[in-house]
């Protein structure tokens, strides 16, 4: 984003994490309240990122296992004769489904307790910095009124 | 038209008004409110109004453009590792310039594209909005800024109007099978109360939902993924539907339906919401929310809770399992890798008793509604040919459990519910016949329509 810019900026999804990721406007004159909701925000895009990437990259890697576990117990190849890459069908993947959610359903119950968490936390911490920005605003036509 | 040939200029040349929008020392991005004394170099502002206006002409028409060929997955370096490079930013510029379409998967939302006019349990909404658009807006860095002329737009996006109209016509069908004289106001205020209720809930659900909506496919562009809202907006606006609905409920129509708003909307958010990565109970919960609203159509007409309200709601409760489990029949790695516990994922075999154990249901409570005296007798032969359709499509589903008998029971439960509840209206048993406690077949239609005149 410009270096001019004064609102923050958001990309497209990460490879890995499927976020978006949100590049941040730090104003000069940045109060203790909104700085704590950037960090908050930044901590929480940084949380997630982690969680998430780890996430995806563990699921590739093991239904690229389980294929060829699969593939091999049927005595297939990776790739057939056409150079394609073989893959199974929905039914046989679904175990791999069923066996992926219920190994990480711990993982997802914990992840969702921070993540409610977080989600809360930032929307108070938004609701405060935008009532005061309000109220600071609304002063500043008072007096703008009043002169 | 100018307007269609301005799409045509390659991608690249896109990009490179970009480039030369970013390398100008404009205060702010495309924005049409930017006030121009703003700018620096004064010799470039029409330049950049055009360049603006040119940018908003491509990403427009692509808007329309249903591009049905398979994108190349992009081979960018991930976001992430720009922002580690800000102050290089031809870094930055280099990544958008080559705009490359994004990939994307077709297995889902290649069928969702036919689903314009009807909705399925929030899960099709986001098919409608064309594939196009994603392939160049969605590789650009965006500024979070709220435009006031997307906001209709993103607001309707973010309620899942679709389902939310859906949700209307569920109440206004209960609302019209009630055994009283039809009240216009009172039916105008319902729907509205509801229609409110429908959008708040939505709002939360999508509020508590962000990074497991960017992770599945079918819910990847949803505004607050997109960033194009924030929480807090998103918060305020749920407020804003919310609490002027339910009093809208309570004060204009009665109590009764207002507190049963008020309950639907917390079974929703706090409930099922939470409940879809728990446990796979969120379905049957999932269920009473779709089986609530014709309950709260019926009480806003009678004012009480009669057998015939908990009938329509035990049809819309045993529609939904077809409906929801064929759907979620093709999405189990979208939901295994969220995190998202479903019947199709853990118990596939359950998932598909229960589906057709429902259909076969519809059947027994399509019986007892002349038995309710709700409708006559000519109500269950008629409905009898599209619920025994759904129960063989159920069976079907029960049988080969693959994509193809999911989709179609899938597509079936879409066109069976409205012809039911049309059906069902058509067989109403008018109010003057049950003073009567006659059975007249053929005059009850005609006297029904009298009855309703004011």
């Amino acid at each position: 984003p410009p270096a001019h810019s004064r609102s923050d900026w958001i990309g497209p999804p990460d490879k890995h994490s499927n976020l978006r990721p949100v590049i941040f406007y730090v104003p000069p004159e940045e109060s203790a309240l909104e700085r704590r909701l950037r960090e908050a925000r930044q901590e929480a895009q940084a949380s997630n990122q982690r969680f998430w990437a780890r996430h995806n990259r563990a699921f590739r890697q093991e239904k690229e296992e389980f294929i060829y576990s699969r593939l091999k117990a049927k005595g297939l190849e990776m790739r057939d004769e056409s150079g394609q890459k073989a893959t199974l069908n929905a039914e046989e993947m679904a175990d791999f489904y069923k066996d992926f959610l219920s190994k990480n359903f711990k993982k997802h119950l914990q992840y969702n307790r921070d993540w409610y968490k977080r989600n809360f936390r930032i929307t108070f911490l938004m609701g405060q910095v935008a009532l005061v920005r309000a109220l600071r605003w609304l002063r500043r036509r008072k007096k703008n009124v009043e002169q | 038209m100018s307007a269609a040939r301005r799409c045509r200029p390659p991608r690249a040349l896109a990009g490179l008004f970009v480039w030369r929008l970013r390398n100008t020392s404009v205060r702010q991005m495309p924005c049409q409110f930017v006030p121009l004394y703003h700018v620096a170099n004064d010799r470039l502002i029409t330049f950049q109004y055009f360049n603006f206006l040119k940018r908003m002409y491509v990403t427009q028409c692509n808007k329309d453009l249903s591009q049905r060929a398979k994108p190349k997955s992009d081979s960018a370096v991930s976001p992430f590792h720009e922002l580690q490079q800000l102050d290089q930013e031809k870094k930055v510029v280099h990544k958008i310039s080559p705009v490359s379409p994004v990939h994307q998967s077709w297995s889902e939302t290649s069928s969702r594209n036919e689903l314009r006019e009807k909705k399925s349990a929030a899960e099709t909404e986001d098919s409608v909005i064309p594939v196009g658009a994603e392939s160049k807006e969605d590789r650009q860095w965006k500024e979070m800024k709220l435009r006031l002329d997307d906001l209709p737009g993103i607001l309707a996006r973010l309620s899942k109007i679709k389902l939310t109209a859906l949700v209307v016509s569920t109440a206004s069908a209960g609302f019209a099978m009630a055994p009283v004289p039809f009240e216009l106001t009172r039916f105008l205020l319902a729907s509205l109360g509801t229609g409110l209720a429908s959008c708040a809930a939505n709002s939360i659900n999508q509020f508590f939902e962000v990074p497991f909506d960017s992770n599945m496919n079918r819910t990847k562009n949803r505004p607050l993924v997109r960033g194009q809202l924030s929480p807090l907006l998103a918060v305020c606006f749920a407020a804003c539907c919310g609490i002027p609905g339910i009093a809208l409920l309570t004060l204009g129509v009665n109590p009764l339906t207002g507190a049963l708003g008020a309950f639907n909307i917390f079974l929703y958010t706090c409930c099922y919401t939470p409940l879809k990565r728990m446990s796979i109970a969120n379905t049957w919960v999932g269920a009473v929310v779709g089986a609530v609203p014709p309950i709260m159509g019926w009480t806003a007409a009678t004012g009480s809770l009669d057998a015939g309200a908990l009938l329509l709601g035990g049809i819309l409760y045993s529609w939904q399992f077809p409906h929801f489990n064929a759907l979620s029949w093709g999405l189990r790695e979208d939901y295994s890798r969220g995190g998202y516990c479903m019947m199709s994922v853990t118990h596939p075999g359950l998932c598909r008793r229960v589906a057709l154990r429902h259909c076969l249901a519809l059947i027994g409570l399509s019986t007892v509604a002349p038995v309710l005296d709700i409708t006559t007798w000519t109500f269950p032969i008629i409905s009898l040919p599209i619920n025994l359709y759904i129960s063989y499509l159920g069976f079907r589903f029960y049988r080969d459990a693959d994509r193809s008998s999911s989709r179609k029971l899938f597509f079936c439960s879409l066109w069976h519910l409205p012809m039911l509840l049309l059906v069902m209206f058509t067989c109403k048993k008018s109010v003057l016949e049950k003073e009567d406690k006659g059975d007249l077949p053929g005059g009850s239609h005609e006297r029904a329509m009298e009855i309703r005149l004011p």
